[in-house]
């Protein structure tokens, strides 16, 4: 096994032959603009093409297939300084179900770039779970762009989590665009712990175009020391029964400063959607209950965001 | 002297006197109950001998072990075993049950939360990996409140209201553990409505109006929940109004 691949999977703390040695789980292991490792599995389609500063791939399960275990994918760069562009097209197509587990990781970044451009498509019936974990070096020298556009068809089902709680964060600039058509759901999630000068922009808007459709955006975010974050999140619902819901939770410790913008838009009678943020230090009555059990207030405090993270 | 001493609190909120010279003396060991009625300042003495925030400003002492905490922090009070169940426990979301009761345990400890789990009558494997957020009942959250007591094995705990909002079955498991926590010769003091409770403890203060106004043997208290408040002046007084004052 090349020694890129073994320092992927160590960086994200995974054993390389539990996934590697399996034929029925799928992967696609990315370094750089490099493709190290390719393994797929009966109906899932993967036409990568190496640019000069990432990768240009376009992901298709085709219609009907159900692949049971989770794709795995690694995008990562173990130097210091450089840029990564990656470009996805993947297409869910009808009645097919997939899951994807993606872990980036930039451990030992310092001036680091990584744009992640996705067009998503989830079929009519199909189903779609992706899971994005970052995972990011001491030094906060990372700026993430991630700018996904998601259309679920008819009675689709779509659900994203992005996870950073392993690092500085650096700098964030997320944008998500998700359309949902008559009966399909979405549930978009993401967790972010940012401390030091970590910057976090998230900007995502749910459209619930389609009679039945529901769907979530939810952030929870932690910040501390001179961190910021910014949440705009936009959901509007504009077809009789379009429920939807935006949760937006962070917790400021220090001098650190978030805001949240939730938005919510509903142009149809028999539609409804909710919002709750919650903006603030961890909650005193939590923090003394641990205390009096012999937590000092820093423990007490960690173990409250780790709680509100995981 | 006790091994928890307030002595003549004073307290007032927004200009509203809640403690009027409160002073409680509890025997190692011991269970004390301390009973009286709604807006008593039951639940407010409890936050004044834990030193919570917005309750650390008052006239007067509590002293554990004969030295004054009234300058300890919260923290530094429970690593000197002073401890308190809330009436109504704080939930969090996405922190485990085995985290929350784990949280002060020196390292991997998921026997002693399993046992503490048991003891209060939750069975572990059904719980100890939920998290102690809002989908657990009142009833269960308070439970694990205890657990995690249990587990911590304190010296001094105030519990306020361990029965409220707890079944029939459930208050059997609380009888259980008060056994037990008089078994570790931990002392409690055990804010209850209940007479059933009250029958439980070796000693009783009768609240009202933010201070003592009746103290001893639990037959000595105990007619309170038939008569009301008998020796105050206490405002949701029966017999107030009917005498014009
Ligand atoms: N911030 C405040 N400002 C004014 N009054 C307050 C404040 N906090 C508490 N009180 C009052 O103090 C009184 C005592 O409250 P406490 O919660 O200690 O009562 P309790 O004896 O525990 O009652 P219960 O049996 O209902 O639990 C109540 O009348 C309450 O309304
Ligand atoms: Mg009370």
């Amino acid at each position: 096994m090349p020694d890129l691949i073994e320092q992927l999977y160590e960086s994200i703390g995974q054993n390389p032959h539990e996934i590697r040695d399996d034929e029925s789980i799928a992967r696609i292991e990315v370094h750089k603009n490099e493709v190290l490792g390719v393994h797929l599995v009966p109906g899932l389609e993967v036409d990568a093409e190496e640019t000069e500063d990432g990768l240009d791939a376009a992901i298709t399960v085709t219609r009907g297939t159900r692949i049971e275990k989770p794709v795995q994918v690694c995008f990562g760069m173990m130097p210091e300084r450089g840029l990564q562009k990656i470009v996805l097209d993947i297409r869910i197509e009808d009645e097919a179900s997939a899951a994807i587990i993606a872990h980036c990781t930039f451990p030992f970044a310092r001036e680091i770039t990584h744009t992640m451009d996705a067009e998503i498509r989830v079929g009519h019936g199909a189903e779609y779970a992706y899971f994005e974990r970052h995972v990011h070096g001491p030094e906060g020298g990372v700026r993430i762009v991630p700018k996904t556009r998601v259309t679920v068809e008819q009675g689709g089902r779509f659900s994203t989590e992005f996870e950073l709680i392993k690092g500085r964060v650096g700098t964030i600039d997320l944008e998500l665009e998700a359309t949902c058509k008559a009966h399909s759901v979405m549930d978009v999630k993401a967790r972010i712990g940012g401390s030091g000068d970590d910057r976090i922009n998230l900007n995502e808007i749910g459209r619930l175009i389609g009679e039945g459709a529901r769907g979530a955006l939810t952030s929870h975010i932690a910040v501390r020391d001179a961190a910021r974050a910014e949440i705009l999140n936009t959901l509007t619902a504009s077809a009789p029964f379009a429920r939807g819901h935006v949760d937006c939770k962070e917790i400021v410790q220090d001098q650190a400063v978030a805001k949240a913008v939730p938005v919510v838009e509903v142009n149809h009678p028999k539609a409804h959607v909710t919002h709750e943020a919650a903006i603030g230090s961890v909650d005193t009555k939590q923090l003394e209950t641990l205390m009096s059990r012999g937590l000092d207030e820093d423990a007490a405090a960690a173990l409250i965001i780790q709680g509100m993270l995981n | 002297m006790g091994v928890l001493d307030v002595e003549g609190v004073f307290l007032t909120k927004n200009g509203v006197p809640i403690l009027n010279g409160l002073s409680l003396e509890v025997w190692e060991g011991h269970v004390h109950a301390v009973v009286g009625p709604n807006g008593a300042g039951k639940s407010t003495a409890a936050s004044v001998i834990m030193g919570l925030a917005g309750y650390r400003d008052f006239e007067g002492d509590v002293l554990l072990g004969g030295e004054s905490i009234k300058d300890l922090s919260v923290t530094e009070r429970g690593r000197r075993g002073l401890t308190l169940a809330w009436q109504e426990p704080a939930r969090f979301e996405g922190l485990s049950v085995s985290d929350f009761i784990g949280a002060t345990l020196d390292g991997e400890n998921r026997e002693v939360i399993r046992e503490s789990l048991d003891m209060v009558g939750l069975e572990p494997d059904d719980y100890i990996d939920r998290a102690v957020d809002k989908s657990l009942s009142g009833g269960e959250r308070k439970r694990i409140e205890l657990a995690s007591i249990l587990a911590m094995n304190p010296r001094v705990v105030v519990m306020d209201e361990p029965d409220s909002g707890i079944d029939v079955a459930a208050l059997e498991h609380i009888f259980d553990n008060l056994d037990t926590l008089k078994e570790r010769n931990t002392t409690v003091l055990l804010i209850t409505h209940s007479p059933t409770v009250l029958r439980r403890a070796e000693h009783a203060f009768l609240m009202c109006c933010g201070r003592v106004v009746d103290k001893g043997s639990v037959e000595r208290i105990a007619p309170y929940f038939e008569q009301q408040c008998i020796p105050c002046d206490h405002k949701n007084r029966p017999e107030k109004d009917a005498a014009g004052t």
